[in-house]
């Protein structure tokens, strides 16, 4: 049960075993590389809640009534920024939007100063998408009001990671020890490394399926600084005994820089098809961050079969996203 | 004419084996007397600095620094620059040519001349540039530079990516018998890296750049420079097989010399989490292996020299996105201190460290470097005092470098420049030293 106090503050939360607001650290959301697995439970736990939010008649509580979210884009994006703004919007944020191409950034004004601006214009959360990796790190450390990184070039999107740990929640018992498969090109994507980051935390097994032009580099050498991962380049091999496949989009430059040789041979070497995913567990899952190039790293069987949960991930990420701004606009009064 | 009586000092001096007590006269701009007593005659007017047994060493010569003058003052001026160079203990620096305009013809080099010898606080040595405005694809007037006075040729910031442009360079440097300098990096290789390539990198999401990268070229100079007998020179040695091809090439006697800067032989690519841009340099911070192997390579005489690559850059400049950010460390005032740490740690000596600073920059730029690097009587009065065990902590709004951009931001550093001498002229000295 969730219930809303009268002044609509507040969010009370029906406990369960081993979830607490209590564990809640964080002031800003750069990555998930620095949370522990009590802290991305409680998210999922307050997803949930806001899951029933969502399926009311009226898709609105007040509980961040008087907060200014700014969305920041310095790249364009469909779903993360509407789920975003969505996400305010219900929990009755004031929500503006900047896009960099219409705001002073244009004029050479550099990203630490039009973070202070935001912030003598009374930003509570900051949702920022960047092009450049460590954007949202650097803004950070110019701001009090809390950053949201919504994807930072190649580094993170952890709360596209987040939803995509809640959609596996929600099919699986538990993270613990499930085999996931990531296919496509890992080395340029924040999605594959949020979400390292963040199944790892939470117990799965992480395989990386990409051709070795599209690995990230390092992964042999053991390392503290970044979780250890399976690599298998055969998507064949790879696919074995998986309880999720997660496939990353391609993106077109890739064949520009002599990355692949060609779309034709991605699609012989690596798309996910029915056959293929038949070599996965028959209850498998299959995941895709959007924007989706079916027929290219998937399959338009594939995307749209039974086993594919590539739209519940895009209504999950609303649910996680207003639990992101419950919990950052909350921990602020303590 | 003024003189300065050095007394109770160590004095160290590789370039003529001396590491003992000693006392030091100079007279005018000229070292004119050294031993263990009193020499026969001190000037009445003569100023006395009594040592305590600091070290007593010649002024350091760097053979790789970045001015920014003309261009880019906002970042250095030869007035900074040369006053942030005294206070870390050097007596010479070589100033390299990617200025705007960059250093490919006599006018900029007597412009840079003429700067240091009214702004500056000591001695400026330009380096030319080996093509025409640093582009890769014709040479400079090369003998005109010469006759400039520039100590050595190179594109800094860049390799010199054609091969026949740089074996034609090689070729004709053998006029002047002057070095080629290169910075060794094939671009395409590197292209859009930022950090050193691996697991750092990934963990940011960041484009690497290889150790081929550098090691790739660094192969390809050794080879023109045996087909040409070119003098070559190996900037800012990064990695564990570029020292190893060195010490092939050294082997095989080839003319190949190295130099290593103080970052490179101190910090590893960790430096780099969290998105320090201070960190950001080109070559990249590597990783504890060659850290370890840059320290052999430079006790076992594979690499010559230390040179600091000392590259300002603004707040503006840093304070931005990481691959914004432009490369480059401002080392002048920490080059001893970061330095020292390895002397503390055991794993270097003191006398080659300031022979790697004194002695072999001068031997490697020696047609133009005759009586530096050395306290020999009748040598420039190029002299400093280092206090090996002064703690201080690294703060860079009080640098005399207009570039605050360090990573050792409030590091302790143990090991400290007390005073520089320069031609006979006290320059830098620190708060603690008394002179009578």
């Amino acid at each position: 049960m969730t219930t809303w106090q009268e002044d609509g503050s507040t969010l009370l939360l029906t406990p369960r075993s081993g979830v607490t607001t209590s564990v809640w650290r964080h002031h800003h959301i750069l990555d998930l590389d620095d949370f522990t697995p009590e802290e991305i439970d409680l998210v999922l736990h307050i997803a949930d809640a806001m899951k029933d939010v969502l399926a009311r008649p009226i898709k609105k509580v007040p509980a961040l009534r008087g907060k200014n979210v700014i969305t920041l884009f310095y790249e364009s994006s469909t779903r993360t920024r509407l789920s975003f703004e969505l996400a305010a919007k219900s929990l009755s944020a004031d929500v503006s939007s900047l896009a960099a191409a219409s705001s002073s950034i244009t004029k050479g004004e550099s990203l630490v100063d039009t973070f202070l601006t935001l912030q003598s214009l009374g930003a509570d959360v900051v949702v920022l998408r960047h092009p450049q990796s460590g954007a949202p790190e650097l803004a950070a450390r110019y701001i009090s009001a809390s950053v949201i990184n919504a994807g930072d070039g190649w580094h993170a999107h952890p709360t596209q990671a987040l939803l995509d740990i809640y959609t596996i929640k929600q099919h699986k018992q538990s993270l613990k020890g499930l085999n996931v498969v990531i296919i496509g090109d890992t080395r340029h994507s924040r999605v594959a490394r949020s979400n390292i980051w963040g199944l790892t935390i939470m117990g799965a097994r992480v395989t990386l399926c990409s051709p070795p032009t599209l690995l990230p580099s390092g992964l042999s050498s053991a390392s503290s600084w970044f979780p250890r991962v399976r690599v298998e380049t055969n998507i064949e091999k790879a696919l074995q005994g998986a309880d999720v496949v997660m496939v990353l989009r391609l993106q077109m430059e890739r064949m520009q820089a002599g990355l692949l040789p060609s779309i034709r041979e991605y699609i012989q070497l690596y798309q996910l098809n029915e056959n293929r995913l038949a070599l996965a567990k028959p209850d498998a899952i299959v995941m895709h961050p959007g924007p989706m190039n079916e027929g290219i790293e998937i399959s338009p069987e594939v995307a749209h079969c039974a086993q594919s949960v590539i739209n519940e991930q895009v209504t999950n990420g609303v649910a996680i996203r207003m639990a992101l701004l419950y919990l950052l606009t909350r921990s602020k009064k303590a | 004419m003024k003189s300065i009586f050095i007394s109770d000092a160590h004095i160290i001096d590789p370039s003529q084996g001396i590491d003992s007590p000693g006392n030091l006269l100079l007279e005018g701009e000229k070292i004119v007397w050294s031993g263990t007593g009193k020499p026969e005659r001190i000037p009445d007017e003569a100023s006395i600095i009594k040592a305590n047994n600091l070290i007593l060493c010649p002024g350091f010569i760097d053979l790789h620094c970045h001015l920014r003058e003309p261009g880019y003052e906002d970042k250095e001026t030869i007035a900074t620059g040369t006053m942030a160079a005294a206070r870390g203990g050097f007596t010479t620096v070589c100033c390299m040519p990617n200025t705007n305009p960059p250093i490919d013809n006599r006018s900029v080099v007597d412009y840079i001349k003429n700067k240091a010898s009214t702004e500056g606080v000591i001695r400026v040595l330009p380096i030319g540039c080996i093509t025409r405005e640093r582009k890769g694809d014709a040479l400079a007037d090369m003998g005109e530079l010469d006759s400039a006075g520039v100590v050595a040729f190179s594109d800094d910031g860049n390799s010199v990516m054609n091969s026949r442009i740089l074996r034609q360079a090689m070729e004709y440097s053998r006029l002047f018998d002057l070095p080629i300098i290169e910075h060794c990096e094939d671009s395409l290789l590197a292209q859009g890296g930022q950090v050193n390539e691996g697991i750092i990198a990934t963990r940011l999401g960041l484009p690497g750049i290889p150790v081929a990268a550098e090691e790739s070229i660094v192969a390809r100079d050794i080879l023109l420079a045996e087909l040409t007998g070119a003098k070559l020179h190996i900037a800012h040695v990064s990695t564990r097989g570029s020292v190893e091809l060195i010490r092939q090439a050294k082997q095989k006697g080839i003319r190949v010399t190295a130099e290593v800067t103080p970052h490179h032989l101190t910090l590893t690519e960790e430096k780099v989490l969290g998105y320090d841009t201070s960190a950001k340099v080109n070559p990249p911070l590597r990783t504890a292996e060659d850290v370890k192997a840059l320290i052999k390579g430079l006790a076992e005489n594979v690499i010559d020299a230390i040179a600091t690559d000392h590259a300002p850059h603004t707040r503006v400049d840093k304070q931005c996105e990481f691959a914004t950010a432009p490369f480059g460390i401002s080392m002048l005032e920490t080059a001893l201190g970061i330095l020292m740490g390895l002397v503390h740690d055991g794993k270097l000596d003191l006398p080659l460290i300031i022979s790697k600073l004194t002695r072999e920059p001068a031997a490697i730029i020696g047609n133009r470097a005759w009586n530096l690097g050395t306290l020999k009587t009748g040598a420039f009065a190029d002299v400093i005092l280092i206090d090996p065990e002064k703690a201080w902590i690294v703060d860079p709004e009080r640098f005399a470098s207009k570039g605050k951009n360090t990573p050792l931001a409030g590091v302790r550093l143990k090991g400290k420049v007390i005073a520089t001498i320069y031609r006979g002229n006290l320059v830098y000295k620190d708060s603690s030293l008394k002179i009578e």
